[in-house]
């Protein structure tokens, strides 16, 4: 019986990507149905009803939300190439960076990208410790997941494209060799995985969504 | 070789209480260490040097940080008695993602009803009854979360009925009155030793809660 695999999603979306990602490393065939984020579908409606956000995966039909709850169960239903290690305290070290990612990373780097001035600077100073923190796990190591992107690579996938985009937009040099050079290191090996090659949308379509999102917001920072 | 399990937590804490419940359930002897919040112990501090927070579970010498990803641990490795996490990996994605949820809005929802007043302590009532009430959806019949099981989401929400008392009386409401579905499964893993041994009484929540508006200056 052939698998119904679909994703709610969108391709300018880190979350998105990750799901991608994901599924691609495991090899499983799926049907991506595009999401407009500003005019909510009513199948997202319906399979989200309580954040209404992508990514959502519907598995024969039934829907799991959250990406990294959705990495978790696209591990435990196909096996194959395996996303998180077998130790426990492993597996708990790769749960809790990933949870240091989405929940102290994305939104400091959005706050000071999209800040001026000192409130800008101090922003900067916190995202550089937080990457600088978030690099030291790649200490003798190709990939967070060692020689083979695993679960947190894929959680990590911003770092890989957004986060210099963002920068980029912001008029920050943050993201090079002298500062993050282990980061920098892995950006392009993340990048040059084929899977990943195949997933992440086209840089240049990002900067000039995010410079249209800085413009936009720019007069409220008079 | 005997396991050495190690928390460090402090006893007003929600979020510290899963842990003790989970390894309650499990049967696992540890040593529990309360951390004083405002002069962290420098064990705390090299244990948990990212973010300084309890929960820490320290097992074997190894630290492990996050509550819910604490209890998965501990799941993952006392795996023989008491399952927290259901075996059906559609399930365990439900479980996964209602926990998330308890973590998203419960702590910072109950936390507005206590420190606010008037207006901004009407909008966070509201606010918090409504979050209740989207949980009671999901309990739907079940006895638990989990379906006939207490399980990870009920581990992770039940810690919140001991604020229960103080979100009430700061906030002159009864939240039975508008969730009596969800007090009665509260009142049913209450009935779970390792639930009620885990919890603080409720008074004396109230009484931290009352020292801490003091220090903020809210009355």
């Amino acid at each position: 019986m052939a698998e119904e695999v679909k994703l709610l999603g969108f391709g300018g979306s880190p979350f998105s990507c990750r799901v991608e990602i994901a599924l691609k490393l495991k090899g499983i065939q799926y049907e991506m149905i595009p999401q407009e984020l500003a005019n909510k579908s009513p199948l997202l409606l319906e399979h989200n009803p309580v954040h209404k956000k992508i990514p959502v995966l519907l598995h024969h039909g039934k829907p799991i939300c959250e990406s990294v709850v959705i990495l978790e169960y696209v591990e435990e239903t196909w096996k194959g190439v395996p996303l998180l290690p077998e130790d426990p305290y492993e597996r708990a070290m790769a749960r809790f960076w990933a949870k240091f990612i989405d929940e102290k990373c994305l939104s400091t780097v959005w706050k000071a990208c999209f800040s001026k001035g000192e409130e800008q600077e101090k922003g900067m100073e916190e995202v550089l410790g937080l990457l600088k923190t978030l690099e030291s796990q790649l200490e003798g190591k190709k990939f967070f997941g060692g020689d083979n992107i695993g679960f947190l690579d894929i959680v990590a996938d911003f770092a890989a494209l957004w986060l210099g985009v963002l920068l980029e937009v912001a008029g920050v040099d943050l993201l090079n060799d002298s500062k993050l050079p282990l980061l920098c290191k892995w950006i392009e090996e993340f990048n040059n995985c084929p899977v990943v090659k195949e997933t992440l949308p086209p840089r240049d379509m990002l900067l000039k969504f995010f410079k249209m999102q800085q413009a936009a917001t720019g007069p409220q920072y008079k | 070789m005997a396991d050495e399990v190690v928390v460090l937590s402090a006893w007003p804490s929600m979020i510290g209480m899963r842990v003790k419940i989970a390894l309650a359930e499990k049967g696992v002897k540890y040593e529990y260490k309360e951390e004083d919040l405002a002069n962290k112990s420098p064990l705390l501090l090299k244990m948990n040097p990212v973010h300084k927070k309890i929960p820490v579970l320290i097992h074997n010498g190894k630290p492990v940080c996050e509550s819910l990803i604490i209890v998965q641990y501990i799941d993952e490795v006392w795996k023989e008695k008491n399952p927290l996490l259901p075996s059906d990996p559609y399930e365990r994605a439900q479980a996964r993602f209602w926990a998330d949820y308890v973590d998203k809005k419960i702590y910072d929802a109950g936390r507005k009803v206590w420190s606010t007043k008037g207006e901004e302590q009407e909008v966070a009532k509201k606010e918090f009854i409504d979050c209740l009430k989207v949980l009671e959806g999901a309990l739907g019949d079940k006895p638990y979360f989990g379906g006939e099981k207490f399980g990870f989401v009920d581990v992770s929400l039940i810690p919140f009925y001991s604020w229960f008392y103080a979100y009430e009386t700061s906030g002159n409401f009864s939240i039975e009155a508008e969730c009596p579905k969800f007090v009665a499964w509260a009142n049913r893993c209450m009935e779970r030793e390792s639930v009620s041994k885990s919890l603080p009484d409720p008074h004396r929540v109230y009484d931290f809660v009352s020292r801490q508006k003091k220090k903020l200056g809210i009355e």
